[in-house]
């Protein structure tokens, strides 16, 4: 993984240690809490998440608060949605996104600066308020209240990232065994299907995770492209108003959940996601 | 080795040097378009499109014809100004924070920590979750009768507690705000931050040791302004999600804290008039255009400044 290299000072003089320990779990409890304490919640039988004053320990766990959030109408329904515009977003973004990290990985060619350029100008752009816009055009497609409209935005948000992240995947992978491949007598696609995909397999799954979460997070779009079809976070929101709180920290926790999961697969491709950045 | 890669990953993706398969000249130039062309048209549909569409949209009446009304709607709306004010304040109070917060967990984990790794991990949680899970996680904290309140009240510190969620106090409903998006998204700056530090030589810090900086004077004339590229793509990031900020404000607040992209959603769903909802559209994409170019130019990264000397 990453060496992280320490500052020659800290090295020759340390510093008193037991104080950046305490910092760096007081930044943790931080971090830590606020999750415990909606697990608390969604974990709690109703009669005593609506007392008062709140225990801050699990006095009772039981899973009729879930259970009961799950049942709700829709809820299901949205949970399998989000499900399906996740998939869909991750299959359209690498789909289309994988070739040109490739490209750009690989290849010198004319007006490369200028796709840098676009690819990093969505990149500074809200492209989820696009949503607005867009509704109009699904309506005339009779997309409109669709999952695939959904995913549809949402590979617009991700297609920018997919295609960075790929370009650092490949570039990582080295470009001898592509060369070699070649030289024996593989054609450039056999060289790319036997030697790099292989080779670049766990960071294109890391990054098609990421897409996952970033499409089973967004809540804009999806509440706007939406009125019946709702994905997990549209349904939450949208019922945000008139819920009991029992419900909606219920909503919270599930919301959660697949992030703590997701962030400790791709927990060692972070850097290639974010870190290296096109300039 | 992650700096090697970085390094040969930086210079390739620069255009530094020839890629070295194109060189040989083994493959046809049509290839890299023909890989690149279905993003490209992808986000001409999806990306520069709907962008015309929202001009079209903000700028024509109910009826298609061309008119000021959705915009000046906008502009009219009681609501408005608030809106306006409220999400550049947002910004202005939540991004210096994070980042200063940000700068610090980076440098503290650079600093040989031992489980440094497991604190990385730790605290990249919260880049996978979402400002509507971020919203109702701080609701259960904050809410009347939440944790922080049956805290005050078990210690017996308060009777019945503070209703920090009430719209009697619009700053402490601010404040929760900001608790979360504190919460959710110094994570991302977090790691953009760390791999810039990880790209600079130790020499350089070492010559300004050798030379008597002390660790402030390092920091300050050595470190900070080699993070300058990480800070900038940091911090347009963050400034762009920040104009957007939306469900974290619903959840806590409901509608006693408006910001821009609950106005444009409430102008669809409740008010059904997608044309100012455009144009709260456009205002957003507008300001996040402005700010995006101002970080351009302050945060200008010099090459020679870099060593690069190109």
């Amino acid at each position: 993984m990453t060496t992280v290299a320490a500052p020659a000072a800290l090295r020759r003089r340390p510093a008193p240690r037991w104080h950046l320990y305490a910092l760096a779990v007081v930044i943790s409890l931080f971090i830590l809490v606020p999750i415990y304490l909606i697990a608390v919640a969604a974990f709690t039988p109703r009669a005593v998440l609506n007392g008062f004053p709140k225990p801050v320990v699990p006095v009772a766990v039981s899973i009729d608060t879930m259970q009961a959030f799950l049942n709700t109408r829709g809820v299901g329904q949205s949970v399998i949605n989000s499900l399906i515009v996740g998939l869909l977003t991750l299959v359209m973004s690498t789909v289309l996104g994988a070739p040109a990290g490739y490209a750009l990985a690989r290849f010198a060619f004319r007006g490369r600066d200028a796709f840098q350029l676009l690819i990093l100008m969505t990149r500074a752009f809200p492209i989820a308020i696009l949503a607005v816009p867009l509704t109009v055009t699904f309506i005339t497609w009779g997309l409109y209240d669709t999952l695939p409209a959904v995913a549809l935005v949402h590979t617009a948000l991700a297609l920018p990232t997919t295609v960075l992240i790929t370009a650092s995947i490949f570039i990582s992978v080295p470009v001898d065994l592509e060369e070699a491949a070649l030289t024996l007598g593989c054609t450039p696609l056999g060289a790319f299907t036997r030697v790099a995909l292989p080779l670049a397999l766990p960071g294109l799954a890391a990054a098609s995770i990421f897409t996952f979460v970033l499409s089973w997070n967004e809540v804009f779009a999806s509440v706007i492209l939406t009125v019946s079809n709702r994905t997990l976070p549209a349904q939450v929101l949208s019922s945000l108003g008139d819920s009991p709180l029992a419900y909606r920290f219920a909503g919270g926790f599930a919301l959660i959940l697949p992030a703590l999961v997701f962030i400790f697969f791709i927990r060692r491709y972070l850097f290639n996601m974010w870190g290296r950045v096109v300039r | 080795m992650q700096g090697e890669v970085a390094q040969r990953e930086r210079s390739a993706l620069l255009g530094d040097t020839a890629a070295p398969l194109a060189r040989r000249g083994r493959r046809i130039p049509i290839i890299p378009y023909a890989l690149l062309a279905p993003t490209v048209l992808f986000l001409l549909v999806f990306f520069a499109w709907p962008m015309i569409q929202a001009l079209v949209l903000a700028f024509q009446g109910a009826d298609g014809a061309w008119s000021l009304a959705a915009v000046e709607r906008m502009t009219g709306d009681l609501r408005f100004g608030d809106a306006v004010k409220t999400t550049l304040i947002f910004a202005a109070v939540v991004i210096p924070l994070q980042t200063v917060l940000a700068i610090g967990m980076a440098l503290l984990l650079m600093s040989n920590l031992r489980g440094a790794g497991f604190f990385l991990y730790l605290w990249a949680i919260p880049l996978g979750i979402s400002d509507l899970a971020s919203g109702v996680v701080w609701l259960s904290i904050f809410t009347d009768r939440g944790y922080i309140n049956s805290l005050l009240v078990g210690l017996g510190l308060s009777d019945a507690g503070y209703p920090f969620l009430s719209y009697e106090n619009p700053l402490s409903l601010f404040l929760c705000a900001a608790i979360a998006e504190l919460w959710r998204a110094t994570s991302i700056v977090m790691v953009i931050v760390l791999s810039g530090l990880q790209v600079i030589p130790k020499d350089y810090g070492e010559a300004a040791e050798v030379f008597g900086a002390t660790a402030w004077q390092r920091f300050r004339h050595v470190t900070l302004p080699m993070l300058r590229p990480s800070l900038q793509v940091a911090l347009i990031l963050r400034t762009i999600l920040a104009f957007q900020v939306f469900a974290v404000v619903i959840a806590l607040a409901g509608r006693q804290l408006p910001v821009l992209a609950e106005e444009a959603y409430h102008f669809y769903y409740d008010i059904r008039s997608p044309n100012v909802a455009a144009a709260y559209a456009l205002l957003i994409m507008a300001l996040s255009l402005v700010f995006t170019a101002i970080y351009l130019r302050v945060l200008r990264v010099r090459d020679a400044e870099l060593g690069r000397g190109r």
